[in-house]
């Protein structure tokens, strides 16, 4: 072993000079291999998802700590963004809308941008880097400490108690968190409207709810629950995952999961808005 | 270095009276490119302290994973009480893995349970109708018995790398476990605390009639708890024996280990 090594070290410039300087075919190509490997894999990973969501045993317990961990330790962080979300759009939006003398639809159009698209992503990209990294970050952590064969010794189906819970509580939570943060948003709005203006608390919003449609609200909601469930299984898939013997692991895969979480988020965004469209004509 | 290429066949002689926990034949494993277990051979018999030996990156801790099943192997036999584990069926693996004590060597602690629910999950896991007192007793005896009894409301990232190692062997041996399979219990403990969990293993294996293997480099260790060695090297048990016979063995690779 010595011998190689003081082998190596002799060889070290021979060595540099050898790696081929134009390889970028031989990287394309393997970066081609990777992405449908990795899109085959989480495909995997889903199904295996929906297979053990189903079985028992049910972790109840758990699934109650996360959604806690998941949902409650986010209301402050989405509180104070959905309120300077409110502000801001409002005191932007209101020189436009004055120009063509609509400042009295300040309240309505502001109402509209945050319930049917604004809110739901904003929110969903907030807990993508809140959650999903976390989520990558301590499954990832788990898996290098050896914490996930511990469970499988101890009669523990791990991806039962840690993949299928956190997966359902961030499915189920940041719906929740939308609807709070939107109303939050909602305030701030109303606090902006009144800075320049004097509009009673019970106008500025009986004015939003009589122009509020079912269709403005609905498919707005209906969409972060897909969002929650591609944040929650993203950032497992990664913390689960992660490749033990690397250097960095955990840090790689809490960055991996806020990153493809994130563009997720606008790919279901974009399909979400093609459907509905679909659906109104 | 002298080379041993043939595989030694365990003697099942030593205990003619006794049962077979665990059997391997002919087991082989390879990671990809990397053949880690060539041709591995051993017998562990009932109550019997097997200790193995081997250098850093041999397969030592995959060759103790298979037998509880967290990697699989390539080849070869396996029989845990005297069931081959590739013909049961993933229930009935569950269930015997209940018999088997684990000791990961990095002590694999729950970072975001306290030490209490450290030692609480494996309990509350598999004694479904456990009460909360006698749950209480065993977390407190089994504390009790690494020397840990007042770190019990602190979190594992406030303990030494020491404590860790102790509250870890502490989780495995709450269930008294029949097999209990250790991968390096005393390194990174200074040589007072080695012997106490040394003589903390033999305790366990007289008082529930535990069957060990032992992973170890501490030859301490080895020569207090050992009723038989087997040392590993490039994929096959090298050499088997008692501590006396394989501490002055003719190979001089395998003396190396003792001096
Ligand atoms: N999950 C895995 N995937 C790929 N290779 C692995 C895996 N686990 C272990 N190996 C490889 O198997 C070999 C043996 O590893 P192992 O951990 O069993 O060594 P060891 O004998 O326990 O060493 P040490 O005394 O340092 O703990 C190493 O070369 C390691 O890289
Ligand atoms: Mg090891």
């Amino acid at each position: 072993m010595k011998k190689r090594i003081l082998e190596h070290f002799k060889n070290r410039k021979d060595k540099e000079e050898t790696i081929p300087k134009n390889n970028s075919g031989i990287i394309s190509h393997s970066v081609f291999n990777k992405f449908f490997l990795e899109v085959a894999s989480i495909t995997i990973f889903t199904l295996r998802f929906f297979k053990e969501a189903i079985k028992p045993p049910y972790e109840i317990n758990e699934l109650m700590k996360q959604s806690f961990l998941i949902g409650f330790k986010s209301l402050s962080l989405v509180a104070v963004t959905s309120f300077i979300l409110g502000l801001v759009l409002t005191v932007q939006s209101r020189p436009t809308l004055a120009k063509f003398g609509a400042e009295s639809m300040l309240p309505v159009m502001v109402a509209v941008s945050i319930i049917r698209e604004i809110g739901p992503v904003i929110i969903a990209l907030i807990f993508a880097g809140k959650v999903g990294s976390g989520i990558g970050a301590e499954l990832a952590s788990m898996n290098v400490t050896e914490q996930i064969d511990a469970m499988q010794v101890s009669h523990t189906n791990p991806f039962n108690y840690l993949v299928v819970t956190r997966v359902i509580s961030a499915t189920f939570m940041l719906p929740l968190l939308v609807i709070f943060g939107d109303t939050i948003g909602l305030l701030g709005s109303y606090v902006a409207v009144n800075i320049k203006g004097n509009v009673s608390f019970s106008l500025f919003f009986s004015q939003i709810f009589q122009s509020l449609e079912f269709m403005d609200v609905f498919p707005a909601i209906l969409k972060t629950f897909f969002f929650g469930f591609a944040i929650g299984l993203i950032g497992c898939y990664n913390g689960y995952y992660a490749n033990k013997g690397t250097e960095g692991v955990v840090g790689k895969a809490a960055n991996s999961a806020v990153v493809y979480a994130s563009l997720m988020v606008f790919v279901i965004d974009m399909m979400a808005v093609q459907i509905l469209t679909l659906f109104q004509n | 270095m002298t080379n041993i290429k043939t595989s030694i066949k365990t003697e099942k002689s030593s205990n003619p009276n006794g049962e077979i926990v665990v059997e391997m034949e002919h087991l082989k494993k390879s990671f990809e490119n990397n053949n880690v277990l060539l041709d591995i051979n051993l017998v562990l018999n009932k109550k019997e302290n097997l200790v193995i030996l081997g250098k850093s990156g041999t397969g030592k801790s995959v060759l103790i994973k298979c037998i509880v099943g967290l990697v699989e192997h390539d080849e070869g036999k396996l029989k845990l009480f005297g069931q081959s584990i590739s013909e049961l069926k993933e229930k009935e693996l569950t269930n015997l893995r209940r018999k088997i004590g684990f000791l990961f060597q990095s002590g694999a602690l729950y970072d975001s349970m306290t030490v209490r629910e450290n030692l609480e999950f494996p309990l509350k896991r598999q004694l479904i109708s456990i009460s909360k007192k006698e749950i209480n007793t065993l977390v407190e005896e089994a504390l009790e018995n690494v020397g840990l009894s007042d770190t019990i409301e602190l979190s594992p990232s406030e303990l030494s790398g020491g404590m860790r190692k102790r509250l870890g062997l502490a989780r495995t041996l709450i269930l008294k476990p029949e097999i209990m399979l250790y991968d390096e219990p005393t390194t990174g403990l200074d040589p007072i605390t080695s012997k106490e969990i040394s003589k903390l293993i033999i305790e366990v294996q007289e008082k529930y009639n535990t069957s060990s293997i032992i992973i170890t480099h501490d030859i301490e260790c080895a020569k207090l708890t050992a009723n038989r060695m087997i040392v590993i090297k490039d994929g096959i048990c090298a050499a088997e024996g008692l501590y006396k016979d394989l501490e002055s063995s003719s190979d001089k690779w395998v003396k190396s280990f003792f001096e």
